[in-house]
């Protein structure tokens, strides 16, 4: 749920990042950490196991500007990916504005993506919400490895809708900003249409 | 199927800001903030200038949602208070209404006892600050003529993101 604070002119928006385990969530916010000027970030903060796998959420608070007089704010989360975190993940995308799907592209975890697929559906319906209906936009993470697996099959397999889609290698950085820009567009423009 | 967006107006922020300055005086305290229980700051009030107030917000609400889950698995609805005792800084924290986590810090210059005393007594105030701020946004429904947003093109979303 969108903030619009009239008494300081700010707008903020919160992001979730999903995924199953190990995809690249983590890494998504920690390239888009160190690629964004100090006055634009707040801390990140992880709250993660001794194994670096995270155990509630990251968070990134960015100010991407000013719109029509307005600070814009996003708030990007992760949820941990692991599959016994189910209720914490139900707790993080409570309140949500828009969802990233991070898509491990390695062939052996197709099966994994799309367990977590089905869980982001079925955690969103709880809170009777439905991707359909939500911004809404997938990243194909880990295109660099060898044993990614053909693009087409990922897209027939998680994207029949044809949603915004964006192959990527968090590792490294590239497609990282384009997934945020997409799923940040589709947000304000839901903001935009659900004020008419 | 999204829910609204959340708006404050001046007068809310007024409203509620008034309550929570006067706690601060009444409870002895260093800081209080409000937070929605999505992690948003609302206000804040006190001594504590330069802290983190938006980690604080998304930790205290994250916090929050935790220990209620944990309620319901012990069979509770909720754990409306929640306290933690440091060696000089103390936080308690409580919910107001459905929607809003009131947070204070205090230390040696106030008590537990006195802090839980005056938060009662506030916490009715803000729940009623906070039920005529529903009031205000349902007689105020976001429309073109009052809401900036409706008037978003798609150039000024794409300016947002030239630099
Ligand atoms: N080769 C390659 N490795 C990647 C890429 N993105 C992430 N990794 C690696 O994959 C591992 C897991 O990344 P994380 O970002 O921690 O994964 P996560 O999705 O946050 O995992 P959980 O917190 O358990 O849900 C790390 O070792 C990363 O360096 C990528 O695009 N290519
Ligand atoms: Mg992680």
């Amino acid at each position: 749920m969108s903030f619009i604070n009239y008494s300081s002119r700010e707008i903020n928006c919160k992001i979730v990042y999903y995924g199953p385990g190990l995809c690249g969530k983590t890494t998504n916010l920690q390239h888009i950490y160190n690629r964004t000027n100090p006055e634009l970030k707040g801390k990140m903060i992880s709250l993660e196991t001794e194994a670096e796998r995270t155990l509630f959420f990251d968070f990134l608070p960015l100010a991407l500007g000013e719109i029509r007089g307005f600070k814009t704010r996003f708030h990007l989360y992760t949820v941990p990916g692991q599959v016994f975190y189910d209720a914490s993940r139900k707790l993080i995308l409570k309140g949500v504005d828009g969802v990233v799907f991070v898509a491990d592209s390695q062939a052996e975890r197709l099966e994994a993506n799309l367990e977590s697929l089905d869980n982001l559906h079925l955690n969103l319906a709880e809170q009777g919400h439905d991707l359909s209906s939500l911004p809404y936009v997938i990243q194909y993470n880990k295109r660099d490895l060898p044993n990614a697996a053909p693009m087409a099959e990922m897209q027939r397999l998680m994207n029949p809708n044809g949603v915004p889609e964006f192959e990527a290698s968090a590792a490294t950085g590239l497609g990282v900003f384009e997934t945020l820009k997409s799923v940040a567009r589709l947000v304000l423009q839901e903001l935009r249409d659900a004020s008419r | 199927m999204r829910d609204l967006p959340f708006v404050m107006y001046d007068e809310d922020q007024r409203q509620i800001l008034a309550i929570v300055e006067r706690l601060v005086r009444d409870a002895n305290a260093k800081g209080i903030f409000i937070v929605d229980r999505n992690g948003q700051l609302i206000v804040e009030a006190g001594e504590m200038h330069g802290v983190d107030t938006t980690s604080l917000a998304s930790l205290a609400a994250s916090c929050v949602a935790a220990t209620g889950s944990l309620a319901q698995i012990v069979g509770e609805e909720d754990f409306p208070v929640h306290f933690h005792q440091g060696r000089r800084d103390n936080l308690h924290i409580t919910l107001v209404g459905t929607s809003f986590i009131l947070i204070v810090v205090f230390d040696e210059r106030s008590s537990l006892g006195l802090v839980r005393l005056r938060v009662k007594k506030a916490s009715a105030a803000l729940a009623k600050a906070f039920e005529d701020m529903a009031k205000r946004a349902e007689r105020a429904p976001a429309s073109p003529t009052n809401s900036p947003f409706s008037e978003i093109t798609d150039e000024d979303i794409d300016n947002l993101f030239s630099t």
